[in-house]
């Protein structure tokens, strides 16, 4: 069935360049059924897209090895849940997907706003079809999943980094991030073609970049999970171009994410939020060529490839483009409003931007570098982390303050009265809590100090907005503490799903900050017998035993161990050496303490033939707060992303003023 | 089994082909082809409209935050009249439209 893929893919890649053509024509000229048609060859490119996908899986659920993606990313032995995650495992495969999505995202986007904005959604269509058409020629022409060949008695199975659980859904998050970011950023185009600035443009982007970054989040917390279980060096994240490809688009949208409640709410920085649209989607594609085109070495790619010119180019294209564009609707963008002061909600939001925007740049460099370097001769001259933490500390810590007190000012400005009342109770509890830890002997750490001081400083601010709102809404309306506190999130889910947002990034960096300034390393080399202590931990290493899996065979040295001279289990650590792929990986063992939140965290450095194996312990106090943090910070982006339906009737009301047909 | 793809493929194209020209299949000769976009007029009173909206969202979120203590009786009494004001004149600007609107329909009817 290769042809029927190929037809598939080639049929998208038409449709696409219908939807460019036909829907820039129907937009230009202002041609109803046309760009009806146009918008039909989207939604019809998704349904080509996904027979596509669909000859490709069912091609590597057959294991069909005449399939040459096929026969280079599985293998006879290799367990089924791997075999359909090794579709995004391989290059072909994960353009595959990014096509998928893109096209499923468009069709969702055509769909929801066929009735709302037709000026907007006309421009909307041949932009979307340009990214398409740009992913389904790399499929056609590039870099085909579909290439066959006489099939070989067996494949050379998947990447043994790549069979965790994690695989099955840490990519498909990632591109669920990036490939949303692609929707906006049309939005953005569509409403400079069409010169419309008004608000709807606004709405439609505010809610696709939320959901591409509450993806992208979440798909890089569960990337930094599977490199703490998986791939064995005992972090979570080590700098690497392709997981800096990820963060730097986040960090772009949580600034616009904040922006644009500027511009709706005052009318201000059109030209910036526009500049940060186009800034994301570029470094949601520059990540993806990272991860594409191997012109960085990086752990996190696992492929090597032609695609890099042509992705550099694309990028060059978009970047041109989409700035010439934004630069000649200039006079459309103007603000008819100032910034009335600078200590203000707007003002905070702005030095929020600032300081994200700036990280993400000093990444950017770093990520950059060795690519220049090279380029001017000097060969690939990486940069290492204490670049980006000493960056992370100088932009991260104003940052996690700013997060305090952004909630606690109001818009437009604050008196130094209103101030005072307001940070007398958070201040309060962040000056208690760094005198006590440092009684506790954080000390030990000023990075850690100042960031558990901020953090309780930011946790108190939202403590108190919650208390506080709930009290003004209770004196309003009456009723209960807890209808109260029901009814103040529900009448604004944007303002409260963000602060608890908030509070899972004030969770995220109590976790990094104690599992990386208070951990503890050490490796000893240990017989059967032997015992090593590590803070409060002793581990008595017993016996190592050999285990013959599905397609690998497994060592594990088992361990026991025991606190404070109690017994807690046996942890086993070891290796696994894959058959088909002929390659060796560390399984860690891992002990989790869940009412303090601290790991102890083994890796079998090394086997030796004498029954000897040597070990890396660490112990990583509060880690397990990273993860948690993930679940609240979904948690509070969907609250965020519900829809409300007071900003609805607004729309509607407004549109339906116009005489307009509206829907949102 | 070449042949079999081979056919489904040009069914998939054929497919797609007619739900592409399918706003054509549907109306050959339209009345009005046009797409519908708003005109100045239009343009200006949505810009009217988003900032009479703009304005009572602002109050009504000063008058929250007065109420839970964010902003201080000063502040509030220095922000809400600017505010009041701004309203006030997109509302007017708003019905000022509506009115000679209507005059022109009455005079074309």
């Amino acid at each position: 069935m290769p042809e029927l893929g190929r037809a598939a893919l080639a049929v998208c890649l038409g449709l696409a360049v219908y939807a460019v053509v036909a829907g820039g024509i129907a937009a230009a000229m202002r041609r109803r059924r046309l760009a009806r048609s146009a918008q039909n060859a989207l939604l019809a490119a998704f349904i080509a897209s996904l027979g596509a996908a669909a000859v490709l899986l069912g091609a590597l659920l057959r294991k069909d090895f005449s399939f040459v993606y096929v026969a280079d990313h599985t293998s006879l032995q290799l367990p089924k849940q791997y075999t359909v995650s090794a579709f995004w495992g391989g290059q072909e495969g994960s353009l595959l997907l990014w096509l998928v999505i893109l096209t499923g995202f468009g069709a969702a986007a055509v769909a929801l706003n066929r009735r709302v904005e037709t000026a907007v959604l006309a421009w909307v269509v041949p932009v979307l079809g340009l990214v398409t058409t740009f992913f389904a020629f790399m499929l056609v022409v590039v870099s085909s999943p579909f290439d066959t060949q006489p099939a070989p008695a067996d494949g050379a199975g998947l990447n043994p980094s790549l069979q965790n659980p994690y695989m099955m859904i840490h990519p498909p998050f990632l591109y669920l991030g990036f490939v949303g970011l692609t929707i906006p950023f049309a939005f953005a185009m569509g409403a400079l073609l069409a010169r419309r600035t008004d608000e709807r443009w606004i709405v439609a982007t505010r809610r696709w970049t939320l959901f591409a970054w509450t993806a992208l989040g979440i798909g890089q917390l569960l990337g930094a999970h599977w490199a703490y279980v998986e791939v064995g060096w005992g972090g979570y994240y080590a700098w690497d171009p392709v997981e800096n490809a990820a963060l730097m688009p986040w960090l772009v949208a949580t600034a616009f994410l904040h922006s644009v409640m500027i511009q709706e709410k005052r009318g201000m920085l059109k030209v910036w939020n526009m500049l940060l649209v186009v800034l994301a989607f570029c470094l949601a594609l520059f990540g993806t060529f990272l991860t594409r085109s191997g012109v960085v070495s990086s752990i996190h790619s696992f492929t090597q490839s032609p695609l890099g010119p042509w992705f550099l180019g694309f990028i060059c294209l978009v970047t041109i483009c989409s700035l010439a564009l934004v630069f000649s609707r200039l006079p459309l963008l103007r603000a008819k409003t100032r910034l009335e002061s600078l200590v203000s909600r707007e003002a905070t939001f702005l030095y929020n931007n600032l300081l994200l925007v700036a990280l993400c740049l000093t990444i950017l460099w770093g990520v950059a570098f060795p690519i220049l370097s090279d380029a001017v001769g000097r060969g690939q001259i990486t940069v290492s982390a204490p670049y980006y933490n000493f960056f992370l500390r100088v932009f991260g810590l104003p940052l996690l303050l700013l997060m305090g007190i952004g909630p606690l000012v109001a818009w437009r400005r604050a008196s130094l009265r209103s101030l005072g009342r307001s940070f007398a109770w958070p201040a309060g509890i962040a000056l208690a809590t760094g005198i006590l830890l440092l009684a506790l002997g954080a000390g030990s750490s000023w990075v850690g100090l100042v960031a558990y001081t901020f953090s309780a400083f930011v946790l108190g601010s939202i403590g108190y907005e919650f208390a506080r709102g709930t009290r003004a809404r209770r004196a309003l309306a009456g009723g209960s503490w807890s209808s109260a506190f029901a009814e103040l999130v529900a009448r604004n889910r944007r303002r409260y799903g963000g602060y608890v947002v908030h509070a899972a990034i004030v969770l995220l960096a109590i976790g990094v900050t104690g599992s990386s300034a208070y951990d503890s390393v050490k490796t000893q080399k240990l017989k059967p017998g032997q015992t090593m202590a590590i803070g409060d931990y002793r581990l008595t290493y017993r016996a190592l035993v050999k285990h013959e899996g599905a397609n690998a065979t497994e060592y594990r040295a088992l361990l026991d161990v025991r606190r404070r001279g109690h017994f807690l289990e046996t942890l086993a650590s070891g290796k696994n050496s894959y058959r088909a792929e002929q390659q060796v990986s560390n399984e860690v063992g891992i002990r989790s303490d869940y009412l303090t939140g601290e790991d102890l965290f083994v890796i079998t450095d090394q086997i030796n033939r004498n029954g000897s194996v040597d070990f890396k312990v660490l112990v990583k106090p509060l880690v397990n707060l990273i993860w948690l943090s993930g679940v609240l910070f979904l948690g509070g982006s969907l609250i965020a992303l519900w829809p409300s339906a007071a900003e609805q009737r607004r729309l509607t009301a407004r549109y339906r003023e116009l005489r307009a047909p509206a829907r949102a | 089994m070449t042949t079999v793809a081979l056919l489904l493929g040009a069914l998939l194209a054929a497919a797609c082909a007619l739900y592409v020209a399918l706003p054509f299949l549907r109306e050959p000769a339209p009345a009005e082809d046009r797409l519908d976009q708003p005109g100045t007029l239009e343009r200006r009173q949505l810009e009217l409209a988003e900032e009479r909206d703009r304005a009572l969202a602002a109050l009504k979120e000063l008058e929250f935050d007065h109420r839970t203590g964010k902003v201080s009786d000063d502040d509030y009494r220095e922000l809400v009249g600017p505010l009041r004001r701004r309203a006030a004149e997109a509302l007017r600007a708003l019905e000022l439209r509506a009115e000679s609107r209507e005059e022109r329909v009455r005079a074309a009817g």
